[in-house]
């Protein structure tokens, strides 16, 4: 870890030092504000790039029945279209003879559902769901976790906020650290 | 008959067509016949644009792993395999290049593929791909490595009947040719605190990691060629990020997006995939670089070992922090080893061949590899492998292969 973290405060010097050159080569074109806009569709765990909007639990559910159930089952968990799609349950199991990983019991951050959901789903049609779409969805499958209430609404702040059982699950390795 | 090999056969190889005076071993008064491939004009020069493999080897390809659990999603999440079994030397032929996709091969016309670089830097870019082929260019042989390789942690779920297609083949080499990520970060103007850059691919998964910058400056390339030619679609076409030494996914294709920051993005695949869970209920992330490792691969599971006598026993063996030292191999299940000659060049993170004369006496042998790599790391046993991971492990299972030489000449996985 020690030499890792050398090895990259190296880098790091090297970097600054490129940074007030000017280009070498002179190749590529500058990217406006509005091009980033188009493709910048990634969150982070502290919510920053997740869009305006809300949504609701109530809104996930008819969603979630007609984007999501045919291959994540009904609820999350029975009738997944093989064992690795179960979204929900598991909770508490991480340490069993039989872990179940799951969004409830294994995902570290909330954001990473919507940026995944948002990037990748529904399978058959990504990146097709509203701002306010995602948040309903979302927020229904961390409901069928049992991690928010029927009646909830979800939001940037409320999303970004809210903690996920096994957030302290990870460790990293001297290379991500 | 089967290639430079005649010691070992793919199992059910027929031996139909081949003339009884050419068959090895049986001493014969006849005249050898005149091939008649030698009495008539081959094949028109100009008939194969693209040459294929022989019609006879057509059944050397890429295939899902045998089992249930191993079919691909919906025709486009999952993952084919390379055919070490078939292959010779270190470089792995294009069209065998194994793949592991999560949303299938995307069609990308160049002209209209960008990259683009933002974030921390001091000046957002947006690359074509004209542009990134005007930089200084740089070619390198590296291996490729799927984390979810040889997968062996649980018992339950491994096969006797898998080759080494099916327990190593998420591992590829070839020549990767591109230009020096740092080259086109300079460009851009990497700013200081930026620690971290996501990664994204231009596929329906959009799929993304987050990369160390001390990586990305390191030896991280940018790719458009491999072997040669330009990346086949399934290998990224037009462009790919490849992290030599590091998990295949790292390595992502179609790549159309760098975005630096000073923490790690926590995608998805950094998260709820491509991380391992510990005895203690942790979690092991971040685990980017593949340990030494090595696989026979000839003999190896589905051959068979025909008559007794003389064989070459040949493998590969590679490791994601540098070069291979050392390979010894075992003939009695790891009782007692011996050095096998490792065939040149040796490079940093890339495959090496190594060999291994041996004298079959018939009956059963229990076959094994053991490398070191250039940092003195040596590739553990699966029971001491299993006893630091647990068996919920998923991923970066390097442990010492076995295969199993029965009496009767079939081989088959050990594990």
């Amino acid at each position: 870890m020690r030499i890792s973290g050398l090895v990259a405060a190296a880098a790091l010097l090297l970097a600054a030092g490129h940074a007030g050159a000017q280009p070498r080569y002179g190749l590529g074109t500058p990217a406006t504000a509005e091009q980033v806009r188009g493709w910048d569709i990634d969150v982070r765990p502290d919510g920053a790039g997740l869009p305006p909007g809300r949504g609701s639990v109530a809104a996930g559910a008819g969603l979630y029945a007609q984007h999501c159930a045919a291959c994540h089952g009904p609820a999350g968990a029975e009738g997944a279209l093989v064992p690795a799609l179960r979204l929900a349950g598991g909770q508490g199991s991480l340490r069993s003879a039989r872990p179940l990983l799951t969004v409830g019991s294994y995902w570290p951050y909330a954001t990473t559902l919507f940026d995944y959901v948002r990037r990748a789903m529904p399978f058959n049609a990504p990146q097709s769901l509203t701002a306010e779409e995602l948040y309903s969805v979302t927020g229904y499958v961390l409901h069928l976790n049992g991690l928010l209430p029927a009646d909830a609404v979800v939001d940037a702040a409320s999303l970004a906020a809210l903690r996920m059982p096994n957030r302290d699950g990870f460790r990293p390795t001297a290379e991500g650290r | 008959m089967k290639r430079s090999n005649p010691g070992f056969s793919r199992r059910g190889l027929a031996l139909g067509g081949l003339a009884a005076p050419l068959l090895a071993g049986r001493a014969s008064a006849q005249a050898l016949p005149v091939p008649p491939a030698m009495l008539e004009q081959g094949a028109p020069v100009e008939a194969a644009p693209y040459g294929k493999p022989a019609p006879t080897e057509a059944g050397v390809v890429r295939r899902s792993r045998l089992g249930a659990e191993n079919q691909p999603i919906l025709g486009t999440a999952g993952s084919t395999l390379t055919p070490h079994g078939d292959l010779d030397g270190i470089i792995t032929p294009n069209g065998l290049h194994f793949l592991r996709h999560h949303a299938g091969t995307p069609s990308i016309a160049p002209e209209q593929h960008r990259l683009l670089v933002h974030g921390l830097v001091e000046r957002p870019l947006v690359f074509t791909m004209d542009q990134l082929r005007r930089f200084p260019t740089v070619s390198r042989l590296h291996f490729l490595e799927c984390s979810g390789n040889t997968p062996f942690f649980q018992q339950a779920r491994i096969r006797p009947d898998w080759t080494v297609q099916d327990t190593h083949g998420l591992l590829s080499c070839a020549e990767w040719t591109g230009v020096r990520l740092a080259d086109v970060l300079a460009e851009a103007g990497v700013k200081p605190g930026a620690a971290w850059m996501l990664a994204e691919g231009a596929d329906a998964a959009g799929l993304t990691r987050s990369i160390p910058v001390a990586k990305a400056l390191d030896d991280a390339m940018l790719c458009w060629a491999q072997n040669g030619e330009a990346l086949r679609p399934e290998q990224g076409y037009p462009l790919r990020l490849f992290l030599p030494g590091y998990e295949g996914n790292t390595s992502v294709k179609w790549l159309r997006r760098l975005k630096l920051d000073t923490q790690p993005f926590m995608t998805r695949e950094e998260t709820s995939k491509y991380t391992s869970l510990m005895p203690d209920g942790s979690a092991k992330q971040f685990n980017f670089t593949m340990a030494v490792k090595s696989v026979i691969t000839r003999p190896s599971g589905g051959q068979t070992m025909g008559a007794p006598g003389f064989r070459e026993i040949s493998g590969i063996a590679w490791s994601g922090r540098g070069t291979v030292r050392r390979v010894e191999v075992s003939t009695d299940g790891g009782a007692t080893w011996q050095d096998a000659q490792l065939q040149a060049p040796v490079l940093d993170k890339c495959l090496t061949r190594f060999r291994l004369p041996w004298q079959w006496q018939g009956g059963p042998a229990l076959l094994a590899s053991r490398a070191t790599d250039s940092t003195g790391e040596v590739q553990p046993t699966r029971a001491a492998l299993l006893a630091e991971t647990g068996p919920f492990h998923v991923y970066h299972y390097n442990g010492i292969q076995l295969w199993q030489v029965q009496a009767d000449g079939n081989v088959r996985n050990a594990y």
